[in-house]
């Protein structure tokens, strides 16, 4: 039955997963935007951060909450090693070289695959009793679920930071700077490998405090990127490669379509929402909502 | 010079001649149903490589949803028989045919989109696919279909007690595939794809039309494509939606082409010798332990060999020509 408190309810869980989709996307923006790169590894970054807020919590029972900092400090380490030993040689290809990237972090996704599946079995697991685990709160008779929440919250305060960072700080500018011409940097003594590396280290960071809140709700397996990556690609695409903020905006519209579509299709359907609005937006706009390129 | 180009025409195609036989001569020796079944499956997608490589890699319209053709070419030619009673080569060729159209459909307004936007396009469309044939109860939904075996001839293409009979269909597939590849890369579409590859903006002011030799190319592409997924189908006798036009497909075809040399003539060949039985050993050898060790090896190699060798393995071989001369 269609009436307008479930249109509302499920509009309202549409927009909270929809910030959540634009957290874990918006790694994938900044390293594009900086440096035309797409990770395909970006799921598998999200999979061993959830991996790592599940192990913090197994072990040492520290919460989500608490764990999501360290889990985005390891994994801006993690992004910047995976820049120094893999792309920064991805990107240096003279022959094919969109295909080196895509073929060379794709590599990567499967090895991380592998990885997970002999260290930590194929099994299902999952983060049982945590803080918001499980709640909810009714705002006006609307039932939101916590983890989603938090989730949207924390996606709206590293919008916020982020464009503070890129737009106020000298580093920032570095960035701006290197993405706008790598070459004529270097003149000015930025160090093109140093800021790279910084910038696969904040996407990554980005992507491990979606995944330590994503843990929270969801499963964690070998697997658990590989969906969540084509929602992220969908959701960056939509809102224009080259745009940080145009996968805010894409995230938002992927939630709202993806519990729009949940209503009237079948449940195992809802993704054909997204995947139609996408090929909609590019067929009238091929750059997509807020594309540079 | 022309003489010379010529001449190198001339000696690939005795080449791959000599190749086909020396392949056709294998299975008198090897008798082993494993190895056999490792070949058939090098073959199809040496073949499929190819195919793929026609739009991927001479035309340079990355592809990652070619799944969408071996599965429709899977499922045309299963369900005409299974429904209808029609023979495996004829609905060979439908779901060639309506491949070929279903991708010139999607190319209209596909081709207008550039780099990253077409590639996920390709995949999003193919996921769209699948998930339409997952709930599509007619065609056997997730569940799939069982491909009634009626006794083994080569009217119906069935063969339960011996895999030869599909090991020289696959064989002859990609010979097929190869001298497509082969005679397209001196025609008039071949050139047009490498402009249209190399700088689209060029090619239309020089009187290439890329907006059909695009299309052309995806039309060949597809109908190559589709024909192995029917092949596939009679060859496993049971298909379901993950099972043929699954994502992984789209990247199987991809990665020999990838490794071996993309845009090139015997990139794809040489990928699929090298990774297809590698991918099944690892599979039988140490994969059986459930613990994922076949994925680290394979994931591994694709990203050594793509950092090592950017221009594909067949560049080994053409350094070497060079240096002998």
């Amino acid at each position: 039955m269609l009436t307008a408190e479930t249109i509302i309810q499920s509009l309202a869980s549409g927009l909270l997963m929809g910030l959540l989709y634009g957290l874990i996307a918006v790694g994938l923006a900044l390293i594009f935007g900086l440096m035309d790169v797409v990770n395909f590894a970006h799921g598998e970054f999200l999979m061993i951060s959830m991996y790592a807020t599940f192990f913090l919590f197994a072990f040492f029972a520290i919460d989500p909450l608490l764990s999501a900092p360290l889990v985005a400090a390891a994994l801006f380490v993690f992004g910047a090693v995976v820049y120094l030993l893999i792309v920064r040689f991805a990107v240096r290809a003279k022959a094919n070289a969109g295909m080196v990237q895509i073929f060379s972090t794709f590599g990567l996704a499967i090895v991380m695959r592998g990885l997970a599946q002999f260290f930590f079995t194929p099994d299902y697991r999952s983060v049982t009793n945590s803080w918001l685990g499980g709640k909810t709160v009714s705002v006006g008779g609307i039932f939101l679920p916590e983890p989603q929440l938090v989730g949207a919250l924390v996606s709206i305060a590293a919008f916020v930071a982020l464009y503070f960072f890129i737009n106020r700080t000298d580093f920032g500018r570095a960035l701006e700077a290197t993405r706008e011409d790598a070459g004529a940097v270097a003149l000015v003594g930025i160090d093109k490998n140093r800021v790279f590396a910084v910038g696969w280290g904040l996407g990554a960071a980005l992507v491990g405090l979606s995944g330590a809140i994503m843990a929270i709700f969801f499963y964690v397996y070998p697997d658990v990127g590989a969906s969540f990556a084509l929602i992220a690609y969908v959701t960056v695409a939509l809102g224009g490669f080259g745009s940080v903020f145009g996968a805010f905006a894409g995230g938002i519209i992927v939630g709202l379509v993806e519990a729009v579509t949940a209503l009237v299709l079948p449940p195992s359907l809802k993704s054909v929402g997204i995947y139609a609005v996408y090929l909609l937006v590019v067929f009238i706009r091929p750059r997509g909502l807020f594309g540079s390129m | 010079m022309d003489t010379q180009f010529a001449q190198r025409r001339r000696r690939e195609l005795i080449t791959a001649a000599c190749l086909a036989v020396l392949a056709a001569l294998v299975p008198l020796f090897v008798k082993d149903v494993y190895v056999q079944n490792m070949m058939v499956l090098t073959l199809m997608y040496a073949a499929l490589s190819q195919s793929w490589n026609i739009l991927s890699g001479y035309c340079g319209q990355i592809s990652l949803g070619h799944a969408l053709y071996f599965g429709l070419g899977a499922y045309t030619t299963a369900l005409l028989f299974m429904k209808f009673g029609v023979l495996p080569w004829f609905g060979m060729l439908a779901g060639g045919v309506i491949s070929a159209l279903i991708a010139m459909a999607l190319g209209y307004p596909c081709f207008r989109l550039r780099g990253h936007y077409f590639v996920i396009a390709t995949i999003v469309i193919a996921e769209i696919g699948l998930l339409l044939f997952h709930n599509w109860d007619w065609a056997g939904a997730a569940l799939g279909i069982d491909i009634p075996v009626r006794g083994d001839s080569w009217l119906k293409f069935q063969f339960t007690r011996s895999k030869l009979p599909y090991f020289y269909f696959a064989l002859v597939l990609a010979c097929i595939a190869w001298f497509v590849t082969w005679w397209l890369e001196d025609s008039k579409w071949g050139y047009w794809w490498r402009a249209v590859k190399d700088n689209p903006e060029a090619a239309e002011s020089l009187g290439v039309v890329v907006f059909n030799s695009k299309m052309g190319a995806a039309a060949v592409s597809a109908f190559l494509v589709a024909v192995g997924g029917s092949f596939y189908a009679q060859f496993v006798s049971y298909i379901d939606p993950e099972s043929v036009m699954g994502f992984q497909f789209s990247l199987l075809m991809a990665l020999p082409a990838v490794l071996g040399g993309i845009g090139t003539l015997w990139g794809p060949i040489l990928g699929a010798v090298i990774l297809i039985p590698l991918t099944e050993l690892t599979r039988s050898y140490i994969g059986g332990s459930g613990r994922g060790v076949d994925l680290i090896v394979y994931g591994s190699l694709i990203v050594l060999i793509s950092l090592a060798r950017p221009q594909g393995l067949v560049s080994l071989f053409s350094r070497r020509k060079r240096a002998a001369k």
